[in-house]
């Protein structure tokens, strides 16, 4: 099964309106509706909650006044780093400041959710305002988002490896770039969702969280409501696209919920809605830039200083994983004798950051592409051919980087062939007949532009996964692990790797994940991780049982564990098919039994079975039933690549951009099933060019959020993304035994790189920050002294792209 | 906190509404606010149709009414009374047991992924294929693009639009 095309299990509930998405459970639980501050920067004087609890069906109006014991407390920093110095993170409900526009200030809960906004309507904060901290430039300025801290720095880290300084005063040239992103958000069509009951018999809360942890939001609730583990279930039913927003936890609405079912009986759901997404969730993306590189006349990279500015909203509850992911993916492919990378990690009174899709892999790909595109433009030289005299070669592979990686472990490259998907991406594309293509256009008043880009991408990191398999004695096969999906087809890609490692049909395996009652440890969906962890810990599990199975069917059938194997379910002598047991009956006999309550258990009761009468039942070393759990915790990060590249055309009159050709390489190591991996690598690509030429933040100077719907932030539709030509190599991952790679996030990593490329090319003047809209081109053009009419061409590619902006 | 309900249960004008989803017809009475989507969902615990955006622009909220594709979200379910109302839930046979073309298609050329969207997506596919049987690229772009989905990047989705046309026409001659 692995590696074929095999159609997803999760479709058919899908499909038929029967899946299970948290705001489709408790039709009569209470509602929560958030008061959300108005303002982004304000002193709370006084909360008014009177007028609001007279609200016919309102039940309770709770403010941080009104919260117990560690509910009260800042909610935790999950990802503590010796870098972040001076970390915050929020309150459930804000006590006596508010630092962004959005933060809980009140929970009101209500019999339905109409009458819950009737009641948050009604809530009357009065505010002290203070100065609003919006955008880089101002977060380096005089204003101070945080009391008690002296500037608005929480964190400032970096890596050196070799002598930059010496590289850059050697090099024969050196130019500087800067380069700047924009804030974007994840904006799954499923916003957050709890769902909480309080069984106050049975002692036992059982929580549904449309989250990507739940056996993490698990600990968080029973550690901030003082319950037993135990006490606490946490479930990830079907989720509404998750794309790194739902990593973060607890949130303040997890805390809130599970509380207010404890507190006032019963179900309690909160749903968040969309307007609710944009300024109550989590951004990222926001960063600058400043690169010095020094390269010889060949284009070889010799030295390359980069310091950056990531702006992290007003609290850190992700710690600074994404800055850190910026300065140790920012090499990409490429050999860097000395590399230098800085940043500081500043305070706005913006909503928090925490990783989305690509988790600042896109603004590190943006910075060394676009270095890439100006060191070819100043040699001029093809842009793919000083990417290729810079590639780590294969045989240079496993290849150490020279520093620590977003898990605390080193960043070595475990295996790759640049040099091949450069190539491969070369002629998808067409790259060598561009030209022809550019000037055929260009006489026709068209403007055509080509990009490229490459990447590698840390997948698969640690701590760990676990995986369980159980084969019941109906034959169906059981399987869970901890981690949760939102729409990866992890129960079909599980049931493939379980077919193949135990020998049973495909239909045979049922999968579960998130749902902490069938398996209790784990990490978590994010980072490109799920397939590899989760895959290969089921894959052990499996291959647990399999052993088990033999064992007990050597002992069945009198033969040597070594002349058996499991075929479609039933366990076979190799050469004598007739001398054979189904799994159905293996697994009746791993469990000895008194009693019998069905036929079949019969044969394993104590008067039936004919063991070894000197031997106990369950022999020492073993456990009743045809199951296993099965781990796998890797020593360190797997390294996934791509090329991508992108011919596009630039509308003369209207300044639109639309992609002729979008052709992605890809090398995820050994593929389970390909329909998915490229289903991944579209969306990936969609959400980039929605990054690349939609999608912005668009605060105004007070702080506010001007475009906090789905009418003014341009996510894409169908007429927006093209058709998208996916090739892929394979080299596995010497890491784990499935050989595999991640691959979640690739497609998102390098479409700001490789638009910015392709825009710069049509037009003739130099790309330095993304998104770029029409205005954005229109006002490039003016800037630039190109064109702006039709009939009139842009220049040709940016020779003075070296010349001061 | 802690306040006790202080109103009178049921101020909140309502009407009795007679809604036909899914050929069957149920009466209740609702507050005169309750939107389409939310009676649907919560009161008929139809919750195949999904809330994305709750202003119109996302499409997940999408059912056939009278035919029709409308965004259920942007609908009070008042207004609906006694309209034909189709939700993703009515597309397969009853029995559930066979799939609606384009339920197959969406599944065969992975259309889908969270499935958030997608009964959205199914409802104007639908609708679609009943008005035109075999859509030309331009004429299924124009018929999904208000509808957006965050995970797939569109291009499975214009493939089983495509595939499901041909599911619902069975095999086109050669050459046509």
């Amino acid at each position: 099964m692995f590696g074929e095309r095999v159609s997803r299990r999760e479709d058919r509930r899908l499909v038929t309106g029967t899946g299970t998405f948290t705001d489709d459970l408790g039709p009569d639980a209470l509602a929560v509706a958030i008061v959300r501050s108005s303002l982004a920067h304000a002193h709370i004087v006084s909360i008014d909650t009177d007028a609001a609890r007279a609200v016919d069906g309102v039940v309770a109006v709770v403010t941080h006044a009104d919260l117990p014991g560690r509910i009260a407390g800042p909610l935790p920093l999950l990802i503590p780093h010796p870098d972040l110095t001076e970390p915050r993170t929020q309150l459930a409900l804000a006590r006596d400041t508010v630092h962004y526009a959005g933060e809980a200030v009140a929970m009101v809960v209500a019999r339905d959710r109409y009458l819950a906004e009737d009641g948050a309507a009604l809530v009357e904060v009065d505010y002290e305002p203070l100065p609003a901290v919006v955008g880089i430039d101002t977060a380096l300025g005089p204003d101070v988002v945080h009391e008690g801290m002296a500037d608005n720095v929480g964190a400032a880290g970096g890596e050196t490896i070799g002598d930059v300084d010496g590289a850059l005063a050697a090099a024969p040239n050196v130019v500087e770039l800067d380069l700047d992103i924009e804030r974007s958000c994840g904006s799954a069509l499923e916003g957050r969702a709890v769902h909480a009951r309080w069984d106050a018999r049975d002692r036992k809360l059982r929580v549904y969280s449309s989250t990507q942890t739940p056996t993490s939001v698990r600990f968080a609730i029973a550690n901030i409501l003082g319950l037993p583990d135990e006490e606490v279930d946490v479930i990830a039913p079907d989720v509404g696209g998750g794309f790194g927003t739902k990593i973060n936890h607890p949130w303040p609405e997890e805390i809130l919920v599970p509380w207010a079912a404890m507190t006032f009986g019963g179900e309690v759901k909160y749903t968040e809605d969309r307007a609710e997404h944009f300024v109550a969730s989590s951004h990222e993306r926001a960063q600058r830039h400043h690169v010095r590189v020094g390269f010889d006349d060949d284009g070889h990279i010799l030295g390359m200083d980069v310091s950056f500015v990531h702006e992290h909203g007003a609290y850190t509850p992700y710690g600074i994983i994404c800055p850190i992911i910026t300065t140790t993916q920012l090499p990409g492919p490429y050999k860097l004798p000395a590399y230098r990378c800085r940043f500081r990690s500043v305070y706005t009174t913006a909503v928090p950051v925490t990783p989305y899709r690509g988790a600042s892999r896109p603004q590190a790909v943006f910075v060394m592409e676009r270095t890439m595109d100006r060191v070819a433009a100043h040699l001029g030289l093809d842009r793919i051919e000083v990417r290729r005299r810079n590639l780590i070669q294969p045989d240079e592979m496993p290849y150490d980087l020279g520093m620590t990686f977003q898990d605390g472990r080193p960043a070595i490259y475990d295996s790759g062939d640049y040099p091949a998907l450069l190539q491969r991406c070369r002629e998808l594309v067409d790259w060598d007949g561009f030209p022809a293509r550019k000037a055929a256009a260009a006489a026709e008043g068209r403007r055509l532009g080509i990009g490229f880009g490459c990447y590698v991408e840390g997948t698969g990191i640690g701590p760990y996964e676990g995986g369980h398999v159980r084969v019941e004695t109906t034959g169906r096969v059981q399987v869970a692990t901890g981690l949760s999906s939102q729409g990866q087809g992890h129960e079909t890609v599980f049931a493939q790797i379980v077919a193949d490692e135990l020998g049973v049909p495909f239909d045979s395996v049922d999968v579960v994940t998130g749902d902490t009652r069938r398996f209790p440890y784990a990490v978590g969906t994010f980072g490109s991780r799920a397939a590899v962890m989760s895959g290969n810990a089921i894959a052990e599990a499996a291959r647990a049982v399999r052993a088990k199975a033999l064992r007990i069917a050597a002992d069945a059938l009198e033969a040597n564990v070594d002349d058996l194997h499991v075929v479609d379910g039933v366990v076979e002598v190799r050469g004598t098919p007739a001398r054979a047991i189904p799994l159905t009956h293996v697994a009746v006999l791993s469990n000895p039994l008194r009693y019998s309550f069905s036929e079949e258990a019969r044969a394993a009761t104590q008067f039936a079975a004919t063991p070894d009468p000197d031997l106990p039942p369950v022999p020492e070393g073993t456990e009743p039933g045809l199951e296993a759990r099965g781990w796998y915790s890797p020593v360190r990060s797997t390294f996934a690549s791509g090329a991508h590249a992108a011919e596009v055309e630039v509308d003369v009159a209207t300044a639109e951009v639309r992609f002729v050709r979008y052709c992605v390489v890809h090398d995820c190591g050994r593929i389970i099933n390909p329909t998915i991996i490229e289903g991944q690598i579209h969306g990936g690509v969609a959400q980039g060019i929605a990054g690349a030429l939609y999608e912005r933040m668009a605060y105004d100077e007070d702080g506010n959020l001007q475009n906090a719907s789905f009418m003014d932030f341009l996510m894409p539709y169908c007429t927006e993304v093209p058709d998208i030509e996916v090739d892929h190599i394979e080299t596995p991952s010497p890491l784990n035994p499935l050989g595999i790679k991640g691959a979640g996030e690739a497609g998102v990593i390098p479409v700001s790189a490789v638009v910015a490329a392709a825009i710069e090319d049509a037009e003739g003047y130099t790309v330095t920050r993304m998104p770029l809209g029409p205005s954005d081109i229109h006002d490039l053009r003016v800037a630039n002294g190109r064109s702006t009419r039709p009939g009139e061409q842009g220049a040709g590619r940016p020779d003075a792209a070296d010349a001061p902006e | 906190m802690n306040a006790e309900p202080t109103g009178t249960a049921g101020t909140e004008p309502t009407s009795t509404v007679t809604l036909r989803v899914n050929g069957q017809s149920r009466s209740l009475r609702l507050p005169d606010r309750r939107l389409l989507s939310d009676a649907l969902r919560h009161d008929l615990g139809l919750t195949g149709t999904h809330v994305g955006c709750e202003h119109g622009v996302c499409g997940c909220c999408t059912v056939l009414v009278d035919g029709r594709p409308q965004r259920s979200c942007l609908v009070f379910a008042v207004a609906a009374d006694d309209r034909d109302i189709t939700t993703v839930e009515g597309l397969a046979t009853a029995d559930g047991g066979e799939l609606h073309p384009v339920q197959q298609a969406f599944g065969e050329c992975h259309g889908l992924q969270c499935g958030f969207c997608t009964p959205g997506f199914l409802m104007v596919t639908a609708a679609l294929l009943a008005r035109v049987p075999d859509p030309d690229e331009d004429t299924i772009s124009e018929a999904i693009a208000g509808n957006l989905c965050r995970c797939t990047g569109y291009v499975n989705i214009r493939a089983a639009v495509r595939r499901a046309a041909d599911l619902a026409c069975g095999p086109r001659a050669a050459g046509e």
